[in-house]
């Protein structure tokens, strides 16, 4: 291979071309490192932000086996939030950074974190289809072409599968429960429903990434054929739950082997994605204060962090307090 | 239910052991475990949003046990009243500032980890599940007293904030050592452990173990008795509204 600027890219070209994962170390085209950022920061800040309509059900979960669930999904979030801000790492950017740009609109997260989880049954509707739209979107992202990327999902995807279930097992029992529970489960999915669609991304003549993410393998599937899929998984599951989904145009395609369903409301989803939408700004204001009334938390551990280094004891406080104060 | 029902809310279970140290250690375990899932989606850094929960989980699991060797958890959790909850007053206290919830975390985790090794060690209806939960309260301590350190020893501002949070949990912590019935334990040894382990780390951290009372003036046993403070009324109201809305639901 030749060392020169056009070795290099047909050297990362052959790669991607070969299905063989780009590492940190390899060379990698400055757009396709940005447009990795970009991505992986959004996707890290969307389990960070989405801890909060969660969380908001913590206090009130209504069994102690649901409670312990809920935490314990909720702990997870935060977890995949870590592994994803250290996959953005691997491509020379920090997580103080991206938290900054989070915190300051400049970088995104899912449109889905800005709805309200009004009742106890929005636990569950998250679950079933806020969890299941984002495997349909993630299992593919096991195979993207950026090992560090690839490799947190594989471990993301196994625990989002198992919240998913519990998910869809929490909404069965409220389905099958008293009326009043019934009626509970309808209207959560009723809710959730659209916008669980609208997480797949704006339709694919609209997509302004795709047709490079395909091209560089970091996306497999185009987002119409993503959501379509995603129909298709989820009709069933709705009849097995005893719920409706709330679409008169949605019906079985005999021709096409699908599901054809009604048209989105993009204007809605432009309007969230312009910060308009219900919690956009509880949200991220929620996320500012958490950081803004830790900063002297973070502040003490690493000063703490200095002194010991001082005192040659760092190595007893391995914690990375530091880098976030750095 | 065993003998004693607690499906009527106003029921004062009676005692008889194991069934109130059961309830004494399942209402600790329960209410510090829901003071915790409180910092869910606010903790000052991603690090402390796992370990604030993976503790909250211990106590949840820890409580799940206790309550069930009493009657049901859920009966127990949902539909018992102020008056008839047996946690110390420590645990039920609202999270505070970072500092005041690890002041809260040091005093308690430390006292729960010396009163469970003991179990562990004894042979009662306790032994085995001490026995398991000590590692889990182990780990509680020490994260415990790590930012104890941190917070103590670290900047100005979070000296002031920790010796602060230390000083206004204090008189919280007499409670911890008025025996229990039906938990044979060695209560002037566990306090002097505890004594000693607390003053050890607030030390090591540049604070000084806080002088004045450990208890309040009218105090009769208090938590352990059934009498409260009053933010424990409105943290009951939130955990159970929804249960209470739906009698007879299952989840």
């Amino acid at each position: 291979m030749e060392t020169t600027a056009e070795g290099f890219e047909a050297g990362f070209d052959a790669a991607v071309a070969a299905d063989e994962r780009i590492e940190p170390r390899d060379w990698m085209p400055e757009a396709y490192r940005a447009s990795l950022v970009r991505q992986i920061a959004q996707h890290a800040h969307s389990e960070i932000i989405g801890m909060q309509p969660e969380a908001n059900w913590i206090t009130r979960a209504p069994s102690l086996r649901r409670k312990a669930i809920l935490m314990a999904k909720v702990q997870d979030e935060a977890g995949h939030g870590l592994y994803l801000y250290s996959a953005a790492e691997t491509l020379g950017t920090g997580r103080e950074e991206l938290l900054d740009k989070l915190h300051t609109g400049r970088q995104k997260y899912s449109s889905i974190f800005n709805y309200p989880t009004l009742t106890w049954a929005d636990v569950g509707a998250i679950g079933w289809l806020v969890d299941g739209a984002a495997i349909t979107n993630q299992v593919p992202l096991c195979r993207c072409s950026y090992g560090p990327y690839a490799r947190a999902m594989v471990r993301i995807c196994k625990e989002e599968s198992f919240h998913q279930r519990q998910g869809y097992e929490l909404l069965l029992a409220l389905s099958n429960g008293t009326p009043a529970q019934h009626d509970m489960a309808q209207d959560a999915v009723n809710r959730w429903w659209w916008p669980s669609l609208m997480m797949f991304g704006p339709p694919d003549d609209e997509s302004a990434h795709s047709a490079q993410s395909m091209a560089w393998k970091i996306k497999r599937h185009s987002n119409d054929e993503l959501r379509r899929r995603f129909v298709d998984i989820c009709v069933p599951q709705a009849e097995a739950l005893g719920l409706t989904l709330p679409d008169p145009d949605l019906r079985w395609n005999e021709e096409r082997g699908r599901h054809d369903f009604g048209a989105i409301d993009w204007a809605e989803f432009r309007e969230v994605l312009k910060g308009n939408g219900p919690c956009n700004e509880q949200r991220i204001t929620q996320r500012r204060r958490a950081h803004e009334e830790g900063a002297w938390v973070r502040d003490a551990a690493a000063a703490y962090a200095t002194k010991r280094a001082a005192d040659g004891a760092a190595a007893e406080d391995g914690i990375r307090m530091m880098e976030a104060t750095a | 239910m065993n003998d004693a029902p607690v499906t009527a809310p106003t029921t004062i279970p009676q005692a008889a052991p194991p069934r109130a140290a059961a309830l004494a250690l399942g209402d600790d375990a329960l209410v510090l475990s829901h003071r915790l899932g409180e910092w869910a989606g606010h903790a000052p850094v991603l690090e402390e949003e796992v370990a604030l929960a993976n503790i909250a989980l211990d106590l949840l699991g820890q409580a799940r046990i206790l309550l069930s060797l009493v009657g049901d958890e859920d009966e127990l959790a949902y539909l018992r009243e102020e008056r008839t909850f047996r946690n110390l007053q420590l645990v039920e206290q609202p999270n505070g500032d970072f500092a005041h919830t690890i002041a809260r975390q040091l005093y308690f985790s430390t006292y729960q980890l010396f009163l469970y090794r003991q179990l562990a060690a004894g042979d009662s209806a306790f032994t085995g599940l001490a026995a398991k939960a000590v590692k889990e309260v182990a780990y509680h301590q020490d994260h415990a007293e790590h930012w104890t350190l941190r917070l103590g020893d670290g900047t100005a501002e979070s000296h002031e904030r920790m010796a602060r949070a230390c000083g206004a949990l204090w008189r919280f912590t007499g409670e911890m050592f008025e025996p229990v019935e039906g938990l044979e334990v060695d209560w002037p040894a566990l306090e002097d452990s505890w004594r000693a382990s607390v003053t050890g780390v607030l030390e090591r951290a540049t604070l000084t173990l806080p002088e004045g009372p450990r208890s309040g003036a009218w105090r009769a046993g208090a938590g352990r008795q059934g009498l409260h403070t009053e933010p424990f009324g409105p943290m009951l109201a939130e955990m159970q509204h929804l249960h209470r809305s739906h009698p007879g639901a299952s989840w």
